[in-house]
């Protein structure tokens, strides 16, 4: 009914009026029908009938434009925009602004071992790995814009801001776009973000069950990988999801250094599946292959590393409402298998190393939600050194971590975490940690 | 990685293979997956994500459900920003522009008008919804009015079985009409009545009925109810002769049921939606049961 008879009569000459005159029909009677429901409103709310009348009086009007056009076919290719959404009111300027939304979070640690004494045996600390400051202390804040770009793009930019030693440092965490109108299950993403390597790499720390990533997070991907890069995904049109996928990464974070290979240095391959049992259990698994060169990364070492990581998620839920109560267990298992050299970074004067063998590591972790509000949790964590070459020892670090969390809502909760470390022989670190976590603006959908 | 590739064609030469000519729709709720069944029958699949005992609010992005609308031609869902907690991340992962929006996207409360849509929104108000109360599904003309823009949206998306979707229209227009007229009958000893709810979800129901709300258990929506709040609704329920406390059978009666202790009004359970209890087994039998549940609770 909006569009210029120019269009009209070109409709007209289509195929699609012959169609169109059924959903015509349908068409008018919708309308009369909400009509009924308008005026129906507007004689049991009082408060409501202005509003709603006037709907009603816009909508019939409508149909009796409609009907009014009905004979002449031309119109009845018209139905399929009026049946879609009245657009709601908001046209102003700033109708179009990104999704906003703000992560906060501050803590309270309390560190038994001095954090000059904490020296993880076969990992050395790289990225943000390794125990925090003690005492009071704001943690990372993070600021996001999310939105459609066009009908093809979806864009988000993600950024991190945290203070150390009086410096106030802003970061780019993430900042890609993806395609949306890709057929048959394919989306495409460029840009700075985290891989989807594993389970909580692709993750963002807020909605981690505990206050601090896995020891094996830590040691292998330093706390969480993200860089430069492209990255293809496909959905298979199976009952049981099934998500293939790679990645080709400029190589510049740590496990790689350098972008090597003219801003390649990592590849990654994964595949995620995932189902229900039931209807009050769910699972995802996967497994995945990031492959990096690194030409002098974090911890010294340049050459070639494969790491392996498999990982499994099962949830389980009374009557599938995991708001009120539920069980999540998780395991990651990690294998770092490396070739190459490693400088000291203490005295780089010194002649690197080869090094050729292989790291591993894994972490367990139990949520327990007992009501609304509370969840329990516990985490174990290990990693294997290696027993020879520039990182060889005879200690293998583990971690035991408890928690419990309080949610006032989905937007904010509070965190008892304790945990004992024991990072190399003969040290242990009793960490007692307190935080506060919340999330302000757009309601963000959370990944399973 | 050569290998991998040649998988991965592999795969998508499986997948590419003549699908089925079936409509697939998923539903997020099941009340519009019995209307769609009652609209399409067997001419469409239907997946329903959520059962009746589940916070429709807050449902996880479980992979399944990913699978289920990376297969769908169609979107069902109630819309008003009621999924919003789940159904953007499912879109985001599945990729599949045919349902991310355009006519496979089909939102219940897009097709009528809300009431309650807040002036402002601030979240110290709880869960509130900017888009008005999406909870449409118990007033049957709404739910009419939403059948008929879901039968022109199935027509316009599978052509060749149109008069078919039109057909199966009137024919539940004829039945929903003649229960319309029973359920009015049978509820006018409702008129007028009051009752204490536990969420905001009845306003449509209520106000079809022409029946009042005069005290909500949850001090703001979606903020679980707290002994304080409660011990304050006493008095309201008892001095407004409350009929019932209605809950929905995916809540915890237990709110509900300390209040009833303390004011002698019944704890009433309502299906909410299909499936909700063992009478709600599909659109007429959930307006049945809670036709008879409310009007059980005038003796």
């Amino acid at each position: 009914m909006r569009l210029t008879p120019f269009v009209l009569a070109a409709l007209a000459a289509t195929p699609l009026a012959a169609r169109a005159a059924d959903s015509r029909d349908a068409q008018i009677a919708a309308l009369e029908s909400r009509i009924h429901a308008l005026e129906a409103n507007a004689q049991s709310l009082q408060q409501q009938a202005s509003d709603a009348l006037a709907a009603a009086k816009a909508a019939q009007a409508e149909l009796q434009q409609m009907k009014a056009a009905q004979s002449s076919q031309a119109v009845a290719a018209a139905s399929a925009p009026a049946a879609s959404a009245a657009p709601s009111a908001g046209s102003a300027a700033n109708a179009f602004n990104p999704a906003i939304s703000l992560i906060l979070n501050g803590l309270y640690e309390h560190h038994s071992l001095a954090s000059d004494d904490y020296r993880r045996a076969g990992f050395p600390l790289v990225g943000e790995a390794g125990p925090g400051p003690q005492g009071l202390h704001l943690g990372e804040s993070e600021l996001s814009f999310a939105a459609s770009i066009d009908d093809k793009f979806y864009g988000q930019l993600t950024l991190s801001m945290d203070s150390a030693g009086g410096e106030t440092h802003t970061g780019i965490e993430e900042a890609y776009i993806d395609t949306t109108a890709l057929p048959d299950g394919f989306t495409l993403r460029a840009g700075r973000f985290y891989s989807n390597v594993g389970y909580l790499n692709s993750h963002h720390t807020h909605t981690d069950f505990f206050s601090d990533r896995p020891l094996a997070y830590q040691a292998f991907l330093g706390n969480q990988y993200g860089d430069d890069g492209v990255q293809a995904r496909w959905v298979a049109p199976t009952d049981t999801y099934l998500e293939i996928g790679g990645e080709v990464f400029r190589g510049d974070n740590f496990p790689a250094g350098g972008a090597a290979n003219a801003g390649s240095g990592v590849k990654t391959l994964f595949l995620h599946a995932g189902g229900d049992i039931g209807v009050e259990q769910a699972w995802l698994a996967g497994v995945s292959l990031l492959r990096a060169d690194a030409r002098g990364s974090e911890d010294g070492f340049s050459g070639r590393d494969n790491l392996y990581l498999a990982d499994l998620t099962w949830k389980w839920a009374p009557r599938g409402a995991f708001k009120d109560a539920g069980v999540v267990l998780r395991s990651e298992l990690f294998l770092d298998d490396r070739k190459g050299t490693v400088t000291d970074l203490a005295d780089p004067a010194q002649p690197a190393v080869a090094w050729d063998g292989q790291r591993r590591g894994a972490y367990l972790e139990g949520l327990y939600r007992f009501s609304r509000q509370w969840d329990a949790g516990y985490r174990y964590d290990r990693l294997w050194a290696p027993s020879s070459g520039p990182y060889a020892s005879e200690h293998d670090p583990q971690r035991h971590t408890a928690m419990l969390t309080w949610h006032n809502s989905e937007f904010s909760l509070f965190r008892l975490q304790y945990s004992h470390d024991a990072p190399q022989a003969h040290f242990i670190d009793h960490a007692l940690m307190l935080q506060y976590q919340v999330s302000l603006g757009a309601h963000g959908a959370h990944k399973f | 990685m050569r290998k991998f590739a040649l998988f991965l064609i592999l795969l998508s030469a499986a997948a590419s293979a003549p699908a089925e000519a079936k409509l697939r729709v998923f539903a997020c709720e099941t009340d519009w997956a019995e209307l769609t069944r009652e609209l399409a029958g067997d001419l469409v699949a239907v997946d329903t994500a959520t059962t009746a005992l589940q916070d429709v609010h807050v449902v996880e992005a479980k992979p399944s459900l990913i699978a289920k609308v990376r297969n769908a031609d169609l979107l069902v869902c109630s819309g008003a920003q009621l999924e919003i907690g789940w159904l953007p991340q499912l879109l985001m992962q599945a990729g599949n522009p045919k349902v991310a929006s355009g006519p496979g996207n089909f939102m219940a409360a897009s097709q009528v008008t809300t009431l309650e849509k807040p002036a402002s929104v601030d979240r110290a108000g709880g869960d509130v919804h900017p888009d008005g109360n999406p909870h449409i599904q118990l007033d049957p003309y709404r739910v009419l009015a939403v059948a008929k823009a879901l039968d022109a949206r199935l027509a316009e998306l599978d052509p060749p079985n149109a008069a078919a979707y039109q057909k199966n229209l009137a024919d539940f227009e004829t039945r929903w009409n003649a229960a319309i007229a029973r359920w009015e009958a049978k509820a006018a000893p409702l008129k007028g009545k009051a009752v204490v709810v536990h969420h905001a979800s009845w306003i449509y129901l209520l106000s079809w009925l022409g029946m009042h709300e005069i005290g909500r258990l949850e001090p703001k929506p979606g903020v679980p109810p707290t002994s304080a709040h409660l011990a304050g609704l006493i008095d309201t329920t008892k001095s407004g002769g409350a009929i019932a406390i209605l809950y929905a059978a995916y809540q915890d009666p237990k709110p509900s049921e300390w209040l009833s202790e303390r004011t002698g009004v019944p704890a009433l359970m309502l299906p909410f939606s299909v499936g909700g209890d063992g009478k709600a087994k599909d659109l007429f039998g959930l307006y049945d049961d809670t036709l008879d549940r409310l009007v059980g609770a005038l003796k």
